[in-house]
């Protein structure tokens, strides 16, 4: 297995356990972790192309992974805004009780 | 080089199924504290020592405090004891599981990787700051932009509301 294909399958992994607790989670805080993890995932993915995957630009990948790490920052800042607006007007945080809007 | 990316690559995948799959929320947290250091490790192991350094300073220490302090501002109860019914819960792993596993059979079977690349040279801080300051800098202007919209609009939503003026008015949801 080559050593690009070792960072592929952990990040995959990690992919698929950051999207499974964001489909199952009830808590709306861990649903944005999972988020993050996918992020994180995908990042080193990112890096490891960067690193492994030809020499016809190797700074892009890093350049990609910085503007991703400051656009999952202002993510998170926005969701968790929401979520605590949220638990001021609801007093809860699960997400299966977000159903305002269900006609 | 081997062991130190076993050690880490395990360390993630433990470590962001507990975050995952734990009921306290407090721990769930401290695990997921775990996962981003080991992804900084990771990316140490690739070469992209600025890329850990930043992964440290924005994940394990901004985005940690920030999930730490919403935990602790929404507490209504710290366990999470009534998850979800199994139904969905079968269902979401279900489909988690059928995406990890296409992907990583994808990876195993595809013939357009490049097989046994030799590694690039790492690349230094030097290269990636003339990067972003030469070929990248509207994306750098405009992530700028983004960061500060963001940031007054969290400021903005998670500002508490003045009461209700007294003139029987609906009070803004």
């Amino acid at each position: 297995m080559s050593p690009l294909e070792r960072y592929l399958i952990v990040a995959a992994l990690l992919f698929g356990i950051g999207l499974a607790g964001a489909l199952t989670r009830r808590n709306a805080i861990l649903v944005l972790a999972g988020i993050e993890l996918m992020l994180t995932a995908v990042n080193l993915n990112l890096i490891a192309f960067g690193r492994y995957g030809g020499h016809a630009a190797p700074a892009a990948g890093q350049v990609f992974v910085l503007f991703v790490i400051a656009v999952a920052a202002a993510e998170t800042a926005v969701g968790l805004a929401l979520i605590i607006a949220w638990f001021r007007h609801r007093r809860t945080v699960q997400l299966d009780e977000a159903d305002e809007l269900r006609g | 080089m081997e062991t130190a990316f076993h050690l880490l690559a395990a360390g993630v995948l433990v470590a962001a199924v507990a975050a995952m799959s734990l009921r306290h929320l407090v721990h769930c947290a401290l695990c997921l504290v775990a996962v981003f250091a080991a992804a900084a490790g990771l990316f140490l192991t690739l070469g992209a020592e600025f890329l850990a350094f930043a992964q440290v300073l924005v994940y394990v220490g901004a985005i940690s405090i920030l999930i730490v302090f919403a935990m602790l501002l929404t507490r209504t109860r710290a366990v999470d004891m009534a998850s979800l019914s199994v139904r969905p819960r079968v269902l979401g792993v279900t489909a988690a599981g059928a995406v990890a596993g296409f992907v990583i059979a994808a990876v195993l079977t595809s013939g357009a990787l490049p097989e046994k690349a030799a590694a690039a040279p790492a690349v230094p801080v030097r290269d990636l700051g003339r990067e972003l300051m030469t070929q990248q800098v509207p994306a750098l202007l405009a992530v700028g932009l983004l960061l500060t919209a963001a940031l007054l609009g969290a400021v903005v939503l998670a500002l508490r509301e003045p009461p209700a003026a007294p003139s029987g008015k609906e009070p803004r949801a």
